[in-house]
């Protein structure tokens, strides 16, 4: 009797440690990257999202208003001709925490995308793309007028 | 159903908005009344689907401005088709939508 039940104690154990471990690794990949998103600097955050220090390349697209009335919401697109991209992220220099927000391709997906960020102040803002093991990046800066009125 | 998609065919590529109705509170911005800093409150994953595949997933800190745009665009879908959304913030709480490929 006692070992009957302490083999099945074993076994439920075992069954236990199967079912938690795709769960796991699948909570991994998944979960939102804090480390990048509570990095002070570009670069930092970079490494930590990737694992590469970036390259500054032509073949980044990157679309932003020179000039930005409202730092509240201020329009970006990054596009590309790269082949194979996996990932794009935006950072703000300026910001506190400069990354914005990540993008992670399939296959389905074309290089393209936009959305709208915050500004605390005029400042340099970076797209980077990752494809096969090199990030390529491009910055331009973005001035942010308070009250829309220069300054 | 709080997520606004729309999909539109345009040539071989499928152009996705999206607006997602939130806050995305910074966790800067200081209570003028209590001097209490507002805590963080944003969306932190966005993800659309087609056919039950996973194809865009996106990463959002609090640095994206309120009501979340989003736009990307697919190959492989054609008109009638559903792509669906979903999001999550960092409470937990989640939200969802779909647009009908048009």
């Amino acid at each position: 009797m006692n070992l009957i039940n302490q083999s099945r104690r074993i076994l439920l154990k075992s069954f236990g440690f199967c079912l938690s471990l795709p769960l796991l690794s699948g909570k991994l990949f998944a979960s939102w990257p804090e480390e990048a998103f509570m990095s002070t600097e570009i670069d930092k955050a970079i490494g930590e999202l990737y694992g590469h220090p970036p390259q500054a390349s032509d073949l980044v697209k990157l679309k932003v208003p020179d000039i930005a009335e409202n730092g509240a919401v201020v329009p970006i697109s990054v596009s590309t001709d790269i082949e194979n991209v996996e990932s794009i992220s935006i950072y703000v220099e300026g910001n506190p925490n400069p990354l914005a927000a990540t993008f992670e391709l399939s296959p389905y997906i074309v290089a393209a995308v936009s959305t709208r960020i915050k500004m605390g102040k005029t400042s340099n803002v970076v797209a980077a793309i990752y494809s096969g093991g090199t990030v390529y990046t491009a910055t331009q800066e973005v001035k942010v007028t308070i009250g829309g009125c220069g300054g | 159903m709080a997520i606004k998609g729309k999909a539109k065919l345009r040539g071989e590529k499928v152009q996705v908005k999206l607006l997602i109705k939130h806050i995305m509170e910074t966790g800067l911005r200081v209570d003028a009344e209590t001097g209490n800093k507002i805590p963080a409150y944003h969306i932190t994953e966005v993800v659309g689907s087609w056919e039950g595949k996973e194809i865009f997933r996106s990463n959002l800190g609090p640095a994206v401005s309120k009501n979340p745009y989003l736009s990307f665009q697919l190959k492989g879908p054609s008109v009638g088709d559903t792509i669906s959304f979903s999001s999550v913030d960092n409470k937990g709480i989640k939200d969802s939508g779909a647009a009908v490929v048009k």
